[in-house]
């Protein structure tokens, strides 16, 4: 079949050139739409502020940022803690309201003890070369992690932009997070 | 297992655990050229597991091999893009 001659009987179907200047526009839509998204993305909300809860967030984002996501992650509440340059290197762990620590509820109350068992946690850190908070927090920054300071809450605890590690957003609300959310393929409530 | 490829950078993870075997690993691959292979000496045993997992889930990096010696886990992974 010849391609200079046209169905003389489709008079009112689209010319070629029409349906040529189609294809080159879809062709455009899809190569827009494929590059814009290209690297997937995780949206972590992290909530929580003592020594065990800080480590997922940051385990998870700066493994994300290994596989080549956009990580955000999003901390509000005690979770601000764990951007707090100083407040991060002194996370407590608490027996109280966790029975599988060996010690028990009405000793775990008492006076230093959440000393006590945070001190134990941190030598089982060292013991085991875990990544301390602060090598985490240094890491998934150097590889591109975007962690978020929410502004509500840091009006609220009364915490100051400059307490922030360097390179923590802050200025930052629900909407931003919602939206991070939205456009994620992983997203996660810690 | 040897002779199969040339290694081009060896990274010492020897000691650390999760999640530094990977995050290491991606960092040092991204300073290879493509084609090049680390060696990654670990012993964290959950590396095995973990190296390979962030292997198919990556793009531009191929597991070529993974040995498990004595207290030392071996992986070596190649550049491809």
């Amino acid at each position: 079949m010849s391609t200079d001659t046209p169905d003389a009987s489709a008079d009112d179907a689209p010319s070629r050139a029409e349906l040529a200047a189609r294809v080159d526009e879809l062709e455009d839509a899809l190569a827009e739409a494929t590059s814009e998204d290209d690297a997937k993305k995780m949206s972590i909300i992290a909530t929580k502020g003592t020594l065990d809860m800080a480590y997922p967030p940051l385990i998870l984002a700066s493994t994300a940022a290994a596989f080549g996501y956009d990580v955000t992650v999003f901390h509000t509440f005690w979770g601000l803690d764990i951007l707090h340059e100083e407040r991060s290197k002194n996370l407590k762990l608490s027996s109280v309201g966790n029975p599988n620590m060996p010690v028990p509820n009405a000793v775990a109350a008492l006076p230093g003890m959440d000393s006590v068992t945070t001190k134990m946690m941190e030598k089982k850190i060292a013991d085991n070369d875990t990544a301390t908070i602060e090598e985490l927090i240094e890491t998934s920054l150097d590889m591109g992690v975007e962690f978020q300071a929410c502004q509500m809450t840091i009006d609220l605890m009364d915490y100051d932009e400059d307490n922030f590690y360097d390179g923590v957003t802050t200025g930052v609300g629900a909407a931003t997070a919602l939206q991070d959310m939205a456009d994620a393929d992983i997203q996660l409530l810690v | 297992m040897s002779a199969e490829f040339d290694i081009t950078e060896t990274l010492d993870v020897k000691g650390a655990s999760c999640p530094m075997p990977v995050v290491k690993t991606k960092s040092a691959i991204d300073d290879l050229a493509e084609g090049e292979v680390l060696e990654v000496l670990a012993t964290d045993p959950g590396s095995m597991s973990d190296i390979d997992g962030w292997a198919s889930g990556t793009e531009g990096v191929e597991l070529v091999d993974q040995e498990e010696g004595d207290e030392v886990y071996k992986h070596y992974v190649r550049k491809t893009e």
